[in-house]
């Protein structure tokens, strides 16, 4: 288990849903972080993903909702069609703004804010995924001295992701199949 | 001093500025949003740094009138979400139509689409003829495009397919007509619509309203601004009058949730008690204690 970190943001998109139905069960009840995801959703999907993540995790998973205070050992997922940010006071806000990288929820929007928030006390994790959101949030996240995890792109269902992310942080922490960064975070 | 904690500085006196230059308050704006925005605005503007950004804020009106454009321009559709318009057409009006006339407050109409869209239900219901819809935003550039009620042609499915699904009585298209690449909004429609500028931020109650439609807004304030605008909308609505706020919004964190009822709980469309009614005894004429929910 990792420590000296209080949060856990993980961007995913297309090949998102099982990733995640994968990497999060694994993932134990009382995990010292709070864990954040966003995963690009078509926009009336996002209630089906957290009853599916709740019926299969350890942790207890939510959508976020505005305002509300960031617990560790709770999963958030970022509701469809709202951008999802992170303030300085650990507490979450919802935005309409304009889609970011064709995508609302964008995950450099998430990661960017989170990485104000929580500087290096962050981690952040780049799933499979078809187009480049996520690339610069986590380069931001390694700017501010988070530590950084790039799902493998060869074993990604869509390496697009997650490639475009190592190019953009030029090199993560590390580079993982998703069973390891299982084994990593646990 | 790490770079990051002198920007936070300089968005403080940015925010700081522009309150006291202009009188418009964003200090109690949600941070994370408003730095966003404020970054967006920079690279829309080519103005870097923010130190510069600032310089040029106080000394060039018109540089921030630019700015303010690109703090509040948020996406919308013509019933947005449509179920809440059902939820209204179904559940709301029947309420609103046992009153001889009705207002109703948008307030953060933006570009008006969804004022349109109250409109229509309103009209469809019979009852526009004898309601006041006040529609207000503090950006007048918005409220410009809101009350020319002119939208790019292309957006016309998504609005017709929303519509209908919110249970339209008839087709969209009664009520806008096409020119060119645009559907401008009938004037039968926006007859009963009064635009404003006002600000939630700073500005006061200016009536008794049946109905306040504030959707989408209240995300992007702190819990500070958020309290202080809901006690600005209790203070302005009727007893017996209903809130209608955003999908992701909702009264639960509020001091003042114990003054309302949870109408449509989905919809987040609640209903404020009368003054008498304190702890929630409600009076048997009022039905909806059949079937009105309590907060959750």
């Amino acid at each position: 288990m990792l420590s000296g970190y209080d949060a856990i943001v993980i961007g995913a998109s297309a090949g998102g849903f099982s990733a995640l139905g994968e990497l999060l069960p694994q993932l134990p009840a009382g995990l010292p972080q709070a864990v954040v995801v966003v995963q690009h959703l078509h926009p009336r999907g996002g209630e089906y993903l957290v009853e599916y993540l709740n019926s299969h995790c350890a942790m207890p998973v939510k959508e976020a909702e505005d305002k509300e205070p960031i617990l560790p050992g709770v999963i958030y997922v970022a509701p469809a069609q709202y951008h999802l940010l992170i303030e300085q006071d650990r507490i979450f806000s919802l935005s309409v703004d304009d889609k970011v990288n064709y995508s609302r929820p964008s995950i450099d929007i998430l990661f960017s804010s989170a990485a104000a928030a929580y500087g290096p006390c962050l981690i952040g994790i780049i799933l499979t995924g078809a187009n480049a959101d996520g690339a610069c949030g986590l380069a931001l996240i390694k700017e501010r001295g988070g530590l950084t995890i790039v799902q493998e792109p060869k074993t990604a269902e869509t390496p697009l992701m997650p490639q475009a992310a190592i190019n953009q942080t030029g090199g993560p922490n590390h580079i993982l199949p998703l069973a390891e960064i299982a084994g990593l975070l646990r | 001093m790490e770079a990051h904690s002198i920007e936070a500085i300089e968005i403080d006196l940015l925010l700081e500025a522009i309150f006291r230059r202009y009188g418009y308050d964003f200090r109690h704006y949600a941070r994370a949003s408003i730095e966003r925005r404020i970054k967006v605005g920079m690279d829309r503007l080519d103005c870097h740094p923010l130190s510069e950004l600032t310089r040029r804020i106080l000394h060039e009106p018109s540089f921030f009138q630019e700015l303010l454009n690109s703090f509040s321009i948020t996406v919308t559709e013509m019933f947005r979400d449509p179920e809440v318009y059902a939820c209204l057409r179904n559940q709301v009006v029947p309420y609103l139509a046992t009153y001889p006339f009705i207002k109703v407050w948008h307030a953060g109409c933006a570009t008006g689409e969804e004022v349109y869209s109250l409109a229509i239900v309103l009209a469809e219901e019979g009852i526009l003829e004898r309601t006041t819809i006040y529609a207000t935003d503090f950006n007048e550039t918005a409220l410009m495009t809101a009350k020319d009620g002119i939208y790019p042609l292309d957006r016309v499915q998504t609005f017709s397919a929303n519509y209908q699904e919110s249970g339209g009585r008839t087709t969209l298209a009664d009520y806008y007509h096409a020119e060119y690449d645009s559907m401008i909004i009938t004037q039968s429609v926006k007859k009963n619509i009064t635009f404003a500028r006002h600000n939630l931020a700073s500005d006061q109650v200016f009536g008794e309203m049946h109905l306040i439609i504030c959707r989408n807004v209240l995300i992007y304030f702190d819990r500070t601004l958020q309290e202080k605008v809901l006690t600005l909308f209790d203070d302005s609505l009727i007893d017996n009058g209903f809130l209608c706020l955003g999908s992701k919004e909702s009264l639960r964190f509020s001091a003042l949730a114990d003054r309302y009822l949870g109408f449509a709980p989905p919809h987040k469309v609640y209903r404020k008690r009368r003054d008498d009614q304190g702890g929630g005894n409600r009076s048997p004429h009022d039905s909806s204690a059949s079937t009105g929910s309590y907060l959750c």
